[in-house]
C-alpha cells in the first residue's frame, strides 16, 4: 500500500478535529473555561500536528505546534483567555484549514498567512505569558526562527525573501514604541543603522527577512499605517523616494493579505493549480464517506430483512405442494434467499479491512521517527491480515501511532546505549495483531529500555497524583495516562508532552477497550490494546445446552468428541479432568456454570467439545452441536453490563438473541462457582451485588 | 376569563408534565412519557446466567440487544405471570435501551405541579429516592416513578458500576 492512500484518510481526519477544535473554541467560556475543553482543544491540535508531521505537511505541522504550545499554557492556565485571544485561535485553526486544503490540492500553502499567524501565537505568548514559545527545534531558538524553515518552502516568493537590506520607516511613532520595535527588529536581522525622530523613524535592516514578517510583528504594537518598508537605497533595482509610493520590487506591505496572495499565486500557482484541479474532483468521486452509524443502521435492516426471509421461508416450506403455483413461489423464495444472503455480505464486508491498513502506514512514521531521533529500528509487524471492523481500524490508527512514536522516543535506546548494555546495535519493535478470547489484541512491543517503576512513582508525585509504594506495576504503569503525565526530559517534536497516552487510552476506551502495559526494566514494553468484537463478524459454533441455544467462536474449537466414564477422572474436590489422548483436560459443563435446566447431567451422553483460549485447553460439555454459521457480533455492555462467561451475544435466524461464549470467562466462572460450594444456588455469586437493598 | 388568569393557567400547563400510566398487580405506577420509546408485548426473551432473578435477560428489538427488567419481581409482587396482556416498555435512560416489564399499561395523563405530591419515606423495596412523588387525580394515586435513578441505580445490577457510563 502506497502512503499516498492514507493522505485522504488524514485529510479527513484532520477536517473532522478541526471542526471539533472550532466548536470547542466557540463553546470556550472565557472568563471560566472549561479544562476538559482546553484539553481537547489541545488534544485535536498535536494530532494534527502528529499526522501533519507523518506526511511532511511541515507547514501545516509547525503551524499547529506552536498553536499548540500556546494551548498548554492556557490549558496549564499561564495564559489568561479572552474573548480576542479565542477569535486569534479560531483564525489560527481556519489558516490551519486553508494549509490542509492547500496540501490536499497539492499546492504550497499560503506562506504569508502562515507567518503572520505563526507570529501572531509567538506574540501572544509574548505579552501574555512573557516568554517565548519553544521552537520545534530542541534548542531554544529565537523568537522568530520559525521563519527559517518555512523560507525552504517551494513556494517562495520571490524578490521578498532574499538576503537584502531593507528600509523599515516608523511614522508617528513615540519612544517608547520606538524602543520596543527597534528591539524586535534586532530579532529579526542585523540593525545597519536608525536615525529619525518621531515623525519618521528610519531603520535599516540587512538580514533573510520578507516584508511580511516584519509588518507582521509590528502590528501589535503600532498600526499598519504606521510602517512603511522598501528595500534600501543601496539596493541597485529600485531608488525611490522617501514620500515617493511604495516600489513593486519591494512592496509595502499595508495589505498583508492582497500583496503575497499577488506575488505568491500567480508565477508559480497558476499553472499547478490548473494540473490540480481535475486530480481533486477524481480523488472525490472515488470514495464516499458515510457515517458508521449509517452503515450500522443498513446491517441491523438487513439482519431483520434475513429473518423475515428465514420465516417466510419457514412458512413456504410447510405449504408444500398442495396448492397451484406454489413452485413459481418456492423458485422465488429461494431466489430471494439467494439475493438476501448476497446483500448481507456486501454489507457485511463494508464494513471488514485488515489490519494491513493500518500497520503499512507504520514504516514510513518509524524511519522518520528513528532518523529525528538518530535511533537503528527495525520493525517487524505480525498478523496484517486479522480482520478488523473499519470503524476501529480508523479509531485504532492515532492511538497506535503515539505508542509506536513512544516506544522509539522513551522505549528503544540510542544504538551505543544499546551496544554498551549488551544489546544489538538495532532496536525492535513488532505490531502484531490477532483474535484472542473473543478478543482483538494489538500489541506494541519493543526491546528497549523498559518502564522505570521508582521514576513513573516519583513523577506522578510531582504532578500532584494520588500515589503509593505499594502500587503494583500495572497500576503505576497505568500512571502514564494521566493528562499531562511525561516523564521525558524535554519535549521533542515526537513526543513528551504527556498528551500522547492521553488520547490512547481515551481512544481505546471510546472503542469499548482497555490498555495494558507489561514490562520489565532494561528488557522492553508491551503495550496491549485489547478491543471488544464490536460489530465485528464472527464464525460461531451453535451449541444447544438444555433448551438454550449459545455460540462458541469457531476459531476456539478444536475437536469434539462423545467422553466415555473411563475417560473421566475426579479430581480433589469436584473437579473433574478428561483425558484426551494423553492430555487432561479441565472439564466445564455448560450447564453447571450457567445454570441451564433440563440439560443432559451424564457426562457420558452430552458432547465434550475440545476448546482453547488463552493458550489452554478445556473439554465443554454440551447437549448437542447445531452447526457452524456466521453471525454478527453485538455487544452485551451497550445496554446491558459485562457477563461473566458471555463475551457478547448475537441474533439468530428466528430473531431470537443467543449468547457468545467466553472460555476463559467461563473456566474463571466455574472455578469461582466451585470454591464459593454454590454451584447449585446461584443467587449469592460474587459477580452481582445483592439483589435486594438490606 | 381576566388576562391574568388566563397566563396561570398558560404556565400551569407549562409545567405540567405527561405520563405514562402503567399496572403492577394491583397498584398503578407512572413514569416519564419522554423516556418511553415504545411498548411491545413480553416475547423471545434469553435468559443470561448468574443475574439477579429480576433481569429477564436480553431480547432483540430490530437488530439492539436490550436487556428486560421484571419490576414486578423486583418489587416483590406476587402472581408474576407472562400472559397476552403482559407489556413490555421500552425506555430510554441514561443512553441506554431498556425493556421493563409490567402487568398492563393504562393510559397517558398529564398532571399539573399541583397535582405531584412529594414522596413519604418508603420501606425498603422500593425506596423514596427512585420516586419523583406520587400523583392524585380523583381518587386514584399514581406512584411516580423517577426511572433513570431507579435503572441506573447499583441494585438494579443493569450499568457496570466500574464503567463510567
Amino acid at each position: 500500500m502506497d502512503i499516498a492512500d492514507f493522505f485522504d484518510t488524514f485529510f479527513e481526519e484532520a477536517e473532522e478535529l478541526l471542526a471539533d477544535m472550532e466548536q470547542h473554541l466557540l463553546e470556550l467560556d472565557v472568563d471560566n473555561p472549561d479544562s476538559e475543553q482546553l484539553n481537547a482543544i489541545f488534544r485535536a491540535a498535536h494530532s494534527i500536528k502528529g499526522g501533519a508531521g507523518t506526511f511532511g505537511f511541515s507547514v501545516l505541522q509547525k503551524t499547529t505546534h506552536i498553536f499548540e504550545n500556546l494551548l498548554d499554557h492556557a490549558r496549564k492556565g499561564e495564559l489568561t483567555l479572552r474573548a480576542d485571544l479565542v477569535d486569534t485561535f479560531l483564525e489560527a485553526k481556519d489558516i490551519m484549514h486553508e494549509q490542509l486544503d492547500a496540501y490536499r490540492n497539492e499546492e504550497a500553502p499560503d506562506q504569508e498567512a502562515y507567518e503572520r499567524i505563526c507570529q501572531t501565537l509567538q506574540q501572544i505568548a509574548l505579552e501574555e505569558i512573557g516568554q517565548t514559545l519553544e521552537a520545534p527545534a530542541a534548542t531554544p531558538a529565537p523568537l522568530f526562527k520559525e521563519e527559517e524553515p518555512a523560507m525552504e518552502e517551494p513556494a517562495e516568493p520571490a524578490g521578498e525573501t532574499a538576503e537584502n537590506q531593507l528600509v523599515v520607516a516608523l511614522l508617528n511613532v513615540n519612544d517608547k514604541d520606538r524602543a520596543l520595535l527597534v528591539e524586535e527588529l534586532e530579532q529579526l536581522g542585523e540593525v545597519q543603522a536608525q536615525s529619525g525622530d518621531e515623525k519618521r523613524y528610519e531603520v535599516i535592516l540587512q538580514g533573510d527577512i520578507s516584508a511580511d514578517a516584519i509588518e507582521a510583528v509590528m502590528c501589535f504594537i503600532i498600526e499598519p499605517e504606521q510602517i512603511e518598508i522598501k528595500a534600501s537605497e543601496s539596493t541597485p533595482a529600485t531608488a525611490p523616494a522617501a514620500s515617493a509610493p511604495p516600489v513593486e520590487a519591494a512592496p509595502s506591505v499595508q495589505a498583508p493579505a492582497e500583496s503575497t496572495a499577488k506575488a505568491s499565486a500567480p508565477a508559480a500557482g497558476a499553472s499547478k493549480e490548473a494540473a490540480a484541479k481535475p486530480k481533486k474532483a477524481a480523488a472525490e468521486s472515488s470514495s464516499i464517506r458515510v457515517s458508521v452509524d449509517k452503515v450500522d443502521q443498513i446491517i441491523n435492516l438487513v439482519g431483520e430483512l434475513i429473518i423475515t426471509q428465514s420465516m417466510l421461508d419457514q412458512t413456504v416450506s410447510d405449504l408444500d405442494d398442495q396448492s397451484v403455483g406454489n413452485s413459481s413461489l418456492q423458485n422465488g423464495m429461494s431466489l430471494l434467499q439467494r439475493n438476501a444472503r448476497d446483500l448481507q455480505e456486501a454489507v457485511m464486508s463494508i464494513r471488514m479491512i485488515p489490519m494491513e491498513f493500518v500497520f503499512s502506514r507504520f514504516p514510513r512514521v518509524v524511519r522518520d521517527t528513528a532518523g529525528k531521533l538518530g535511533k537503528e529500528i527495525e520493525l517487524v509487524t505480525e498478523g496484517k491480515s486479522t480482520e478488523l471492523d473499519k470503524s476501529l481500524v480508523e479509531r485504532i490508527t492515532d492511538p497506535l501511532t503515539h505508542l509506536v512514536r513512544n516506544s522509539l522516543d522513551h522505549g528503544i535506546e540510542m544504538p551505543d546505549e544499546r551496544e554498551a548494555l549488551g544489546k544489538p546495535r538495532t532496536g525492535k519493535l513488532i505490531l502484531s495483531a490477532r483474535h484472542q478470547g473473543g478478543n482483538i489484541l494489538i500489541e506494541v512491543r519493543d526491546d528497549g529500555a523498559g518502564m522505570d517503576r521508582d521514576r513513573l512513582l516519583a513523577k506522578a508525585r510531582e504532578n500532584g497524583l494520588a500515589v503509593s509504594d505499594t502500587m503494583t506495576d500495572e497500576e503505576v504503569y497505568q500512571l502514564i495516562f494521566a493528562p499531562g503525565f511525561s516523564t521525558a526530559k524535554e519535549v521533542t517534536d515526537v513526543s513528551g508532552r504527556g498528551v500522547g497516552m492521553d488520547v490512547v487510552k481515551r481512544n481505546i476506551q471510546g472503542m469499548g477497550g482497555r490498555v495494558e502495559i507489561q514490562s520489565k526494566k532494561g528488557e522492553g514494553t508491551n503495550t496491549r490494546i485489547v478491543l471488544p468484537l464490536t460489530l465485528a463478524i464472527l464464525d460461531g459454533m451453535s451449541i444447544k445446552v438444555g433448551g438454550e441455544t449459545f455460540i462458541l467462536p469457531l476459531s476456539t474449537v478444536l475437536e469434539s468428541l462423545q467422553p466415555t466414564k473411563d475417560d473421566m477422572y475426579a479430581m480433589a474436590g469436584d473437579d473433574v479432568v478428561l483425558k484426551v489422548r494423553d492430555e487432561y483436560l479441565p472439564v466445564i459443563a455448560i450447564h453447571e456454570v450457567l445454570d441451564v435446566e433440563n440439560a443432559i447431567t451424564d457426562p457420558t451422553r452430552s458432547i465434550a467439545v475440545i476448546v482453547q483460549g488463552e493458550g489452554r485447553r478445556y473439554a465443554m460439555l454440551v447437549d448437542e452441536l447445531i452447526g457452524q454459521q456466521q453471525v454478527v457480533v453485538k455487544n452485551l455492555e451497550d445496554n446491558y453490563r459485562k457477563v461473566p462467561g458471555i463475551s457478547a451475544a448475537t441474533i439468530l435466524g428466528d430473531g431470537s438473541v443467543a449468547l457468545i461464549l467466553d472460555i476463559t470467562g467461563l473456566h474463571r466462572l466455574s472455578r469461582v462457582k466451585k470454591e464459593a460450594g454454590k454451584i447449585v444456588n446461584n443467587q449469592h455469586l460474587s459477580f452481582y451485588k445483592e439483589a435486594e437493598p438490606s | 376569563m381576566s388576562q391574568a388568569t388566563n397566563g396561570a393557567v398558560m404556565a400551569a400547563e407549562a409545567e405540567s408534565r405527561e405520563f405514562l400510566v402503567f399496572s403492577l398487580g394491583d397498584e398503578e405506577y407512572a413514569i416519564d412519557i419522554l423516556k418511553v420509546q415504545e411498548i411491545r408485548g413480553y416475547e423471545n426473551v434469553t435468559r443470561i446466567a448468574n443475574a439477579p432473578d429480576f433481569i429477564k435477560g436480553v431480547t432483540n428489538l430490530r437488530g439492539v440487544i436490550v436487556p428486560i427488567v421484571d419490576l414486578r419481581i423486583k418489587f416483590h409482587l406476587e402472581n408474576v405471570e407472562y400472559g397476552g396482556q403482559t407489556v413490555v416498555i421500552v425506555v430510554n435512560v441514561a443512553d441506554r435501551i431498556v425493556g421493563i416489564v409490567v402487568d398492563g399499561v393504562s393510559d397517558v395523563m398529564t398532571l399539573t405541579p399541583e397535582q405531584i405530591k412529594p414522596a413519604p419515606e418508603f420501606g425498603v423495596t422500593l425506596s423514596s429516592d427512585f420516586l419523583s412523588g406520587l400523583g392524585s387525580l380523583d381518587d386514584r394515586m399514581l406512584v411516580l416513578v423517577d426511572i433513570d435513578k431507579l435503572l441506573t441505580s447499583e441494585e438494579m445490577a443493569l450499568v457496570d458500576s466500574t464503567s463510567n457510563r
